[in-house]
């Protein structure tokens, strides 16, 4: 964490230094000075360019979103960017993919409290399990801390496909868990999200000042007291950046879904309902795309919400390395 | 709205219930006699995220390195599962897809990243610009699929195109083209849309590194006659080689576990499938549990020296601090 606020300052200072203000350019042949200008043309004409590419499939699905099904398939259709010359739209697509009765209707409103009911429990218990691990290895004194670090920071990288068999069958012919309910996805969820948390949060708490930690200690608190009087208030950035990352993870997932929900609008999240609906070609494909937008449309908040604390959660793992 | 009700109840039983373990724990920490006190700390605070992490990821990697060597019936068959792996023609054709991922994915999002990087650094609105390439990152894989199968939407010749490219294609007078169907080169479409999201990842760790990179170095380095191009070569990138190895390895990572795009575009049809989608297939699809394991073993082998290296990365860290 200690390399993030550098880089912001550099940032904040780069922009006001901009090159021809610069009394170091200033002193340069005019030749050169025209060169820097020229390529730095060239780099935002391409950056630009980059920039359109890669938002024109999100703005297609948007704009298609809206269009009427005749225009979607059929014999009238035509590309979503017609759609601004005859400027036809329509939110009938938004209500038959929510509320619309029927068992052929995507339903996805039931999907969609799914998804929420699975993605909070399960957020909670990674941060408050993973924050109390990462205390431990940052500050407690055990043998073997250091190895043990190294090896939760190399489960990690299990694929996930390793661990689903052995997980479904120990779910339902051991444990028992209820079909039907979230309890599968809750657990599978957080057993898998530890090893990250407890990586980023260890990152983070170790760097707290240890005079800190000490002088509580001296007043006669207990370990429990200083994780949640003191660990847990100062390393509310890390949390909030591991808080996003999970909720991102939990919500987008598909592998785990499929394996562990039974597949109901019960307890399956919105992503497994939109690869069914997308996976069957036919006469209701026209209401994918809202379908698509429905879905995408929180992690989308979230991430424009929160976006500083989603980048630095990335730097914290990220630039130590 | 009825559902709503015992969705919301499960959701609060479950937070009470995790609520009621955390103070369970806290309690029994606090009320420890002087002599174990730290011992209990240290077993109350690690000892939820241990048994979890345990259950979740070690056991099963374990049994499911063990069931790659059986066959469908649970019997043991040597090596059997791995010789299919390496001479049927369409898992061998899964091992190639993946090779082509792991090689493409990475080095593509990495160079389009650092260059975008490069170009938007210290430019106008460089927020914005980096929000819009970055913004994939919070779309989900199926999302990403459905949105990406608009924009590879094929219709039969003559009549009017809804899909971008095809619409590009037609206007160019090449006719259009099955994007998805058409093998091998499919395998390339799907990696776009991978790339797509993973350019924003490396996009805004690579912008903090280049950040870091202290101005006077770049000053100097123009000082001295170099051209953009030089400095570049010889400071920048020799000042974020930390960052490129991370944004590498997480990629690769990233890109060797990859499921949900290829199952939402093609389900591994069309000599598309990679192993983690193979892996699935074998294991819940056509009931080959042995095969499933068997390929899910040879991702963790494939992600193994990427673990190590660094684990070894990690270890050097800690010993300094």
């Amino acid at each position: 964490m200690t390399a993030t606020p550098a880089p912001k300052e550099a940032s904040r200072a780069g922009i006001r230094q901009r090159p021809g203000s610069d009394p170091a350019a200033d002193a340069q042949p005019i030749m050169r000075r025209v060169k820097t200008k020229l390529t730095s043309r060239w780099a935002t004409a391409a950056a630009v360019l980059i920039a359109v590419v890669w938002s024109i499939p999100t703005f297609g699905l948007f704009v298609t979103s809206f269009r009427p099904a005749a225009k979607q398939i059929g014999p009238r259709s035509d590309g979503w960017w017609n759609s601004f010359i005859d400027w036809d739209f329509t939110f009938k697509n938004y209500v038959d993919v929510t509320v619309a009765a029927g068992s052929q209707s995507p339903n996805l409103s039931q999907y969609f409290v799914n998804s929420v009911a699975i993605v909070i429990p399960v957020t909670v218990f990674v941060l408050v399990l993973a924050s109390m691990a990462a205390y431990i290895f940052a500050w407690g004194k055990f043998k073997g801390r250091d190895a043990l670090f190294i090896f939760v920071f190399a489960l990690q990288i299990i694929p996930l496909q390793m661990a689903l068999i052995p997980l479904l069958q120990l779910f339902t012919q051991v444990l028992q868990l209820p079909a039907g309910s979230y309890a599968q996805l809750w657990i599978a969820h957080t057993m898998f999200g530890l090893p990250l948390g407890i990586f980023l949060l260890h990152n983070f708490i170790s760097e707290i000042p240890g005079e800190v930690i000490e002088a509580a200690r001296v007043d006669g608190a207990g370990h429990s007291t200083i994780f949640w009087r003191i660990i847990l208030p100062l390393s509310v950035p890390a949390l909030a950046s591991l808080a996003i990352f999970q909720f991102l993870w939990v919500w987008n997932d598909l592998l785990v879904a499929l394996v562990f929900s039974g597949g109901t609008a019960d307890v399956a999240p919105i992503t497994q309902r939109l690869a069914e609906i997308s996976g069957t070609r036919g006469a209701r494909d026209y209401l994918n795309p809202a379908a698509a937008f429905v879905s995408i449309i929180i992690p989308l908040l979230v991430f424009f919400g929160l976006q500083r604390y989603f980048v630095r959660g990335l730097l914290s793992g990220g630039l130590k390395g | 709205m009825e559902f709503l009700g015992g969705k919301l109840l499960q959701v609060v039983i479950a937070l009470a219930v995790f609520a009621a373990i955390i103070g369970l724990i806290m309690l029994l920490v606090d009320r420890a006699p002087k002599t174990v006190k730290d011992k209990v700390t240290v077993a109350g605070f690690l000892a939820p995220a241990a048994i979890l992490m345990l259950v979740g990821l070690v056991y099963p990697a374990v049994r499911t390195s063990m069931l790659a060597f059986t066959d469908a019936r649970g019997q043991a068959n040597g090596m059997d599962n791995f010789v299919w792996m390496f001479t049927q023609p369409e898992a061998v054709t899964t091992l190639r897809n993946t090779v082509i991922w792991t090689v493409l994915v990475p080095l593509l999002s990495t160079v389009f990243g650092l260059a975008y990087a490069v170009f938007i650094d210290k430019a106008r609105g460089e927020r914005v610009l980096k929000a819009l390439v970055f913004m994939p990152m919070a779309i989900s894989f199926v999302g990403a699929g459905i949105i990406w199968k608009l924009v590879y939407d094929y219709r039969g010749p003559g009549i009017e195109q809804t899909g971008v490219l095809n619409y590009i294609r037609d206007a160019l007078g090449l006719g259009p083209k099955q994007f998805l169907l058409d093998a091998p080169e499919n395998t390339i479409f799907l990696i776009i849309v991978m790339v797509w999201i993973q350019t924003g990842f490396a996009m805004v760790v690579l912008s903090a590194a280049i950040k870091g990179v202290p101005t006077e170095l770049i000053e100097a380095a123009r000082l001295d006659g170099a051209n953009p191009w030089q400095q570049f070569r010889n400071v920048t990138v020799p000042g974020i080689r930390g960052a490129l190895v991370v944004v590498l390895t997480t990629i690769t990572i990233a890109t060797l576990k990859v499921f949900d795009i290829v199952r939402t575009m093609t389900a591994g049809n069309y000599d598309t499938s990679v192993v983690a989608n193979e892996m699935y297939t074998q294991a819940f699809r056509a009931g080959e549990p042995g095969r499933g394991a068997a390929l899910a073993l040879v991702l963790f082998l494939l992600v193994l020296p990427i673990v190590v290296y660094n684990a070894r990365v990690l270890r050097k860290q800690r010993e300094i601090r």
